[in-house]
This record gives structure tokens, sequence and C-alpha cells, in this order.
């Protein structure tokens, strides 16, 4: 078997230190080191967009990505959304039904908090365009795309106090 | 979907990292962004004994402009050319190609010289390389060596670099005054693979006619593919829609793509010429800004 590598990361602001194989994915670290089940395997090639975190800030495919290269990262999950209740782009998806089995919700989620965070007025197309990296089986895009643009007016009318980091 | 087991090297300069790939050779594996080498892996498609990760290498990222020329570090993430003003001033064919790359997610870590080595027929970023008239440099044991970007390219997934070299950057000539680029694409969805895409890069001369001309096409066969005929029919001319429409039809002859289950070879032969002439127009009429 492979060395071990030890990997110290903060998870949601949180210090983690595990030892890993290198070839535990960090959505696999996550998962089952980590305990944080948030963070969905779909296809496991980058193509479904479930396991979508961020990582210092950036989005980014947790199954593309070995858990021992992010040692010394600040990462980022759908756990880490909500503060004192849901977040604002929670609440929308709610609203609006934006989710049928739920299955891909993570990673749109984390998705449209990278899109919001870049641009906070998106048009539709531009809503669908971000959102073309995250695969909905229910097909239930149209609420999806009412949603972010609802979480979209909530954010600029009034930011949450704490961002997912 | 797990990774076979492997042993993993994180070489911190650039040198240790030729020396892991010289010392371990075939059983090796370079890691960049990992948006190709990773999924292989998960499939077990690759099945590396060592992989020897460049993302903690330093020197490797980087964006220079010398005089109008760019040099670009083989590790330079797609998303931060994508959003550097540097490149989007002086070349903003790549930002419209790397917008066609995956998505967001995928841009955040994949690198422009992992595309480049990945060499896949359908990417962009090779096509795009090709048509700015690109430098390769790669190091290895015995030192540095720079190849043009049209020699770089030699198969499907297969490229001139040798077994113990490392892409290390990639060199952009400034572009003549009054240039024009355009970067088009038919994919089945948006951050596909593209069907067929162009990259053209055309000139205006102080004469108004068009001086330098390149028509670099991915998805239409094993490499990038220029089609050097129809750069020869606008350059020296006013082009105007007669010559754009003759350069579809010129594309559509001269190409000659595989079909496969996503679409025929006549589909493609047809939107490479659609795509070319759509390029070229848009970017002629680029011309007059640069």
């Amino acid at each position: 078997m492979a060395e071990r590598h030890v990997v110290r990361l903060t998870v949601n602001g949180e210090s983690v230190e595990r030892l890993v194989e290198p070839r535990k994915t960090l959505a696999d670290f996550l998962r089952q080191d980590v305990e944080l089940t948030g963070t969905h395997l779909g296809c496991e090639h980058g193509v479904c967009g479930a396991c979508t975190v961020l990582l210092d800030g950036d989005p980014v495919r947790s199954c593309l990505l070995f858990a021992v290269q992010a040692d010394g990262a600040r990462v980022g999950t759908v756990e880490g959304l909500a503060h004192d209740g849901l977040h604002p782009i929670q609440e929308a998806f709610h609203d609006h039904f934006a989710l049928q089995c739920g299955y891909c919700t993570p990673g749109m989620l984390m998705t449209v908090h990278d899109l919001l965070q870049r641009s906070p007025s998106p048009t539709r197309e531009e809503i669908r365009k971000a959102l073309a990296g995250n695969i909905c089986r229910c097909t239930g895009y149209h609420a999806i795309v009412d949603a972010v643009e609802a979480a979209a007016a909530r954010l600029r009318a009034a930011p949450p106090r704490e961002a997912a980091r | 979907m797990k990774p076979a087991p492997f042993e993993y090297l994180a070489p911190r300069t650039v040198p240790e990292a030729v020396s892991l790939l010289a010392r371990h050779g075939e059983e090796a594996k370079l890691l960049a962004g990992g948006q190709s080498l990773v999924p292989l892996m998960n499939m077990r498609l690759a099945r590396p004994r060592r992989v020897i990760d460049l993302n903690r290498t330093q020197g490797l990222a980087y964006i220079r402009e010398v005089n109008g020329a760019l040099r670009i570090g083989g590790m330079t993430r797609q998303a931060t050319l994508e959003r550097s003003p540097v490149i989007g001033g002086r070349c903003p064919l790549l930002p419209e190609a790397l917008a066609l790359v995956g998505h967001p997610a995928i841009r955040s870590r994949g690198t422009i010289g992992g595309s480049l080595a990945h060499a896949d027929p359908a990417a962009e970023l090779p096509a795009a390389i090709a048509a700015l008239d690109g430098q390769i440099t790669a190091t290895g044991p015995r030192g540095e060596r720079t190849l043009p970007a049209t020699s770089f390219f030699l198969g499907v997934l297969t490229t001139a670099l040798a077994p113990d070299e490392v892409l290390t950057e990639i060199a952009l000539p400034a572009l003549p005054p009054r240039t024009g680029t355009c970067f088009l694409e038919v994919a089945r969805r948006h951050g596909d693979f593209a069907l067929v895409g162009v990259a053209v890069v055309v000139s205006r001369r102080s004469d108004g006619a068009c001086g330098h001309a390149r028509l670099v096409f991915c998805g239409v066969g094993p490499t990038p593919v220029r089609v050097a005929r129809a750069e020869a029919l606008v350059s020296g001319r006013r082009p105007d829609a007669a010559v754009f429409a003759a350069v579809e039809g010129l594309v559509r002859e001269t190409l000659q793509p595989d079909g496969d289950l996503h679409a025929s070879a006549d589909y493609r032969r047809e939107v490479a010429g659609v795509v070319a002439r759509r390029a070229l127009t848009t970017a002629w009429s680029r011309t007059n800004h640069g």
C-alpha cells in the first residue's frame, strides 16, 4: 500500500487533520473522513457537478482532486452555507421547489454561490450557462433558474453576514 | 470508480520534477490540473504507479508581457488566464476560447500546459495556441527546448514531449497591429468538447487588405488542423462576404473529419465551413478596433 500522508486543512472554517492514502479524492475525504455527507458523488469523473465544493474560494470538482492536494487549503462545503437558518440561496431553492430528488442540489448551491459572488445580477441566459456543468436528471431546471434569480435579488437587497468559506 | 493506489510525489522545483520523471519514467505521470488525468484514473483507464504533482512546484504559474509578446507558465490556471487583464488586452482569443473549456469549476483547476500536453483533438486550447503561432517550451534532463505549437501535436493524445520532459512555458508572439481574432464552436451542450471549433486570427494591413491570417480547427482530425489554403484565400485581399463564402466552401471540401456517435463526418464538414465563415467575418470586423 502506498504511504499515507498527513493532511491539514480547514473545512467550513474548522481545522481538520487526517492521515490519508494519496488516492483518496477530496470528495471521499469529506464524506468518509470528515463525515460531511452533504457533498454528493454522481459520476466521479467531473461531468455531473454534484460534488462541487469551494477550494480557497474557487468552485472545484471534489472528485477530481486528491485530498492530499488540498493540504493547507480552505474548503467550503454545502454544510457551511447556512448560518442562523438557511442561506438566502437555499431559501430561494426551497421557496421555488428548485429540487425534486435533491441529489444534485449541493453542487447546484455551491455553483450558484460562486456565480452570485462574481455576478450579482445574472440574466437567465447567464444562469443557464453557469449551471451547464451541474446535471439535474429530474429535469427541474426551470425552477432552479427561477430560484437563482430570486436568490440574486435577495442577496443584492441583504447580503448575508457570513459567506461560505 | 476509485483510482488504483499510487505513490504521491510533490516536487517543489522544476529540476526536482524533471529528475523524478527521469528516475521513474513510464511508471510516473505528471499531474497538472487533473481535469483529464483524474477522470482516467478514477475509471482506471490510467493506473500510474507514481503521480508527480506539479501543483506545488514553484515558478510554473505566471503571465508575463514583454513588448507585446506573452509568456505563460505551464501551470497557469485556465480561470486565471480567462480573467487576466493582460491576456484580455493582448490576446482576446484566449478568453474567448477558454469560456468554452468545460465549466467554471473545471477551469478553476485546469491549466494551459495540462490541456496542451493532454492533446485532446477536440480541445479548444491546442487550436487557439496553434492559431496564435505559439511556441511551447519543454524542460527535461538535457535542458530546455522550444518548438512551435504546429509541430507539438503529433496525434490523438500524443505530443512531441519526451517521457522525461515537463511542459514549462507557452510563448505567444506579439500580434501585428489591427489584428482581429475569433473562436467559435458548435457543441452539443455548453461546456462539452466541440464537435467542431475554429480559431481565427487575421490582420488588416495599412492598405486595408488582409495580411496575416490563421485558421485552425479542433474536432476535425487527430490534431489541431490548420487550413493554409483558406488563409491564402483571404491574405492579400480586402475580404468581403463573397470571400468569406468562398472560405466556407474551401473548408468544407478540404477537411476530412471522422464521424462518430456525436456527429457524422458530413455534418462536421458542413459545420466546419459555417463556423469558419462566421468566425472569419467576426475576426475581420474586429480588425477595426486593433
